[in-house]
């Protein structure tokens, strides 16, 4: 007993010691600055030039690192502009990106970090999971919160999510896009595939119910694996079920083989994909099978081929440009859903100034009307996306390019 | 024990008392939510790790399917409390029975299994459970997952921020810490040590290895299925991602990094490894900006190399390789506890 009485005690004196680590280590910046944010701010406001705090959980690594990390990019890129032109109201801005690995209970400790941080703003997750763990905390906390994720379930309901909004489209509004282009051209015969994870969930969901509403009949449901390598089986019933057009719910690799294996078995109904397939991967990985998808998509990917009249054509055009010179590369949609969540809120503190509250208020009650990369946000104590259908164009893939539908 | 031992106890307890109220004092000092909440994450690893402890330390038994009773006990509190309107304790009690349960409907087989055979079933009985978490979507809702869980409420005292929490955690941790002390200085202790050194012997020394396994299967089945319920309650939100194979592993490491068969080896494993991912996750953009969990791993995997080196049999050996004068105390048989591995 006694060595083992000695044994807790020196172990819990380890952890004091850890802990106390912690504290003298990545803390004491923030410790500071818990204790005189007071004086600070007032002092702040005389000299101008106190650093306001932002905050960012990405998913820089793990499962859904193929989003975090155009996002990081982005959000790098945007704040060092930002404070090279002076920054909010003569404030720098600094930007605290932590990665959550894409896990939950990693993305709630890393959110009460930034919350200790004395952060005005937290921008995060790229995925729907870690943005939903982080809800509860931010709610108690009362920090504003612009997720980057596409479940509809982040901002729904409102009234229990007064701190949350966010940038990517949800669903219904890839949906609603779809039934347009089916209404129009008088297909109420579908088939619906889709994959089997949160994103080919929520979108099956949301068509099904949207498809009901709008007097389309689904004659074919299927749904197959991220890692599935064939989906054969799938289409065949698909074919026998006689649908006019087919819609896939999924993202590359997997909707690209199911592409090919659709060319391949020569159906001929049109084949409609959702915004998951809005990259060049989509097309690389087909093989040319991807020639005349149709899939709606955000407007980055065709910004040179709306029309200037379009508010957001100035936008996407300086985003693209900005990025290509950054980082040598095209930006996506997920760099897209970065780019918004920062402007909208810096656009939010730069009018309410460092107030958590005054900011929350400002992006609900002041945020119309707002050119994004992702489309014109106008959001309201009843809609916390504040995106329309008009967020997103359909477009067909020719010679391996978008082209847009008129 | 004789009255001078006695004696020895009452002095040495002084450290620890001391010690643990140092500890729960923590809440009071350090004013810090982030902390607190790094502290309640390790108690919720720590309790899922003793019970692992005694699978792996002491019945001999390895297990890559905790994730999966982890799951099943955050699951049950989600399903309970949100589909049927369950009172947050009754759901808590669901969370830790449901796991017993089917730990001793699928034990008796698995169990059957031995070393790799038995990691591998483990493992497939983890992602069984994982998918079933998917696919079962009227009930689990599939990979969206269930918000909304309400806090846990006991006799009009509601644990809805960190400090509440931290103290309910710990009081669990602790609580199982003497629980645990108390068995395997037991009967069933020494049993468990006997199969753990060689099954066989056990077996003719006249101990059920069978049975004894089994039991200390479900005992670490209900740890999990508990932390699992407390974890729910915390977030307010459950999806299959933090419930699948690499949560397990992740157990699985915690339990040999602290040291496996110690008594202390559970905590100081999962406080370590939670401790280390936090401690990088703001070091390494201080040094890389904009770095995340890919450079993390690497500082993480060699100081797991480093410490498995010099400390082979884990953090919670110390007793083990110090020649400190306690080694020679007559204390490790009264623990119960021979010498040596």
């Amino acid at each position: 007993m006694s060595k083992l009485v000695k044994k807790i005690g020196l172990t819990l004196l380890t952890i004091l010691l850890l802990i106390v680590g912690l504290i003298a280590g990545g803390c004491a910046s923030s410790q500071n600055d818990a204790g005189s944010a007071g004086q600070a701010k007032e002092q702040g406001k005389e000299q101008g030039n106190e650093p306001y705090q932002i905050g960012a959980v990405i998913d820089i690594s793990g499962n859904s690192s193929s989003l975090g990390v155009p996002e990081r990019d982005t959000l790098l890129m945007l704040v060092d502009k930002l404070n090279q032109d002076g920054g909010i109201n003569g404030h720098p801005v600094e930007l605290t990106i932590l990665d959550n690995k894409s896990e939950e209970t990693e993305a709630v400790l890393a959110v009460k970090k930034l919350i200790e941080k004395n952060v005005l703003a937290v921008l995060g997750c790229s995925s729907s999971g870690p943005s939903m763990a982080m809800i509860n905390t931010v709610q108690n906390a009362k920090v504003p919160m612009v997720s980057m994720a596409a479940a509809s379930s982040i901002v729904e309901p409102v009234s229990d999510r007064q701190w949350v909004f966010k940038t990517a489209q949800s669903d219904i509004v890839t949906v609603k896009k779809i039934i347009t282009y089916l209404k129009a051209r008088d297909l109420t015969k579908v088939a619906l595939l889709y994959m089997n994870n949160t994103y080919g969930d929520g979108g099956k969901a949301a068509f099904t119910t949207a498809a009901k509403e709008n007097g389309i009949e689904i004659v074919a449901e299927e749904k197959f694996e991220a890692s599935d390598k064939d989906m054969t089986p799938q289409l065949t019933k698909v074919k026998a079920g006689g649908a006019q057009a087919a819609i896939v719910w999924a993202i590359p690799p997997s909707a690209s083989i199911i592409t090919k294996n659709f060319k391949d078995m020569g159906l001929s109904i049109p084949l409609i994909h959702s915004h998951g397939v809005g990259n060049q991967k989509f097309i690389e990985l087909a093989q040319g099978a991807a020639e005349g998808v149709i899939l709606p998509i955000g407007k980055l990917a065709v910004a040179s081929q709306i029309p200037d009249s379009d508010p957001q054509k100035k936008v996407l055009e300086s985003y693209i440009a900005d990025y290509q010179a950054k980082y040598n590369t095209q930006p996506n949609s997920f760099g897209g859903y970065a780019w918004d969540a920062f402007k909208l809120v810096v656009a939010a503190i730069e009018k309410a100034g460092p107030d958590r509250a005054a900011i929350r208020d400002e992006l609900e009650k002041n945020t119309s009307g707002f050119a994004g990369i992702s489309g014109i946000f106008n959001m309201s104590p009843q809609d916390h996306n504040g995106l329309g259908v008009d967020s997103m164009v359909l477009v067909q893939i020719k010679d391996g390019k978008w082209q847009l539908i008129k | 024990m004789d009255r001078f031992r006695c004696l020895m106890k009452i002095k040495k307890t002084f450290l620890w008392p001391a010690a643990v109220l140092l500890f729960l004092a923590l809440p009071l000092v350090i004013d810090s939510n982030y902390l607190i909440s790094v502290l309640i994450v390790i108690g919720l690893y720590t309790i899922i790790v003793q019970g692992l402890g005694i699978l792996m330390g002491y019945a001999g038994q390895v297990s890559f399917g905790h994730g999966g009773f982890f799951g099943l006990g955050g699951y049950a509190v989600a399903i309970m409390t949100t589909r049927y309107g369950w009172h947050p304790v009754l759901a808590l009690l669901a969370a830790i029975i449901l796991p017993g349960l089917i730990a001793a409907i699928i034990g008796r087989p698995t169990l059957k299994l031995r070393e790799l055979y038995l990691a591998m079933g483990t493992m497939g009985f983890g992602i069984l459970i994982h998918t079933m978490f998917n696919e079962a979507g009227e009930l689990t809702g599939g990979p969206s997952g269930i918000a909304g869980i309400p806090y846990l409420t006991i006799g009009g005292l509601t644990f809805d921020n960190d400090i509440k929490f931290f103290y309910l955690i710990w009081a669990v941790v602790l609580l199982v810490l003497f629980g645990i002390n108390n068995l395997i200085r037991s009967r069933v202790g020494r049993a468990l040590r006997a199969i753990s050194e060689s099954e066989h012997a056990a077996e003719t020394a006249g101990i059920d290895t069978g049975k004894l396994k089994l039991k200390a299967f479900i005992f670490s089945a209900l740890l999990a299925g508990l932390a699992g319920g407390l974890y729910a309650f915390y977030v307010t939100f459950v999806s299959p991602a933090p419930f699948g194979f690499n949560t397990s592993v992740q157990f699985v490491l915690m339990a040999v990094v602290g040291g496996l068969g110690t008594f202390l080896g559970p905590l100081l494993g999962a406080a370590l490894v939670v401790l280390l991912g936090e401690l990088l996750r703001w070091a390494i953009p201080l040094v890389i900006p904009g770095a995340g969990g890919e450079y993390e791993i690497i500082f993480f995997g060699l100081i797991l190399v480093v410490l498995m080196i010099y400390r082979p049999e884990g953090l919670g050996a110390f007793g083990k390789i110090s020649k400190s004068p306690m080694e020679k105390t007559p204390a490790a048989s009264d623990v119960g506890l021979p010498e040596s591995g």
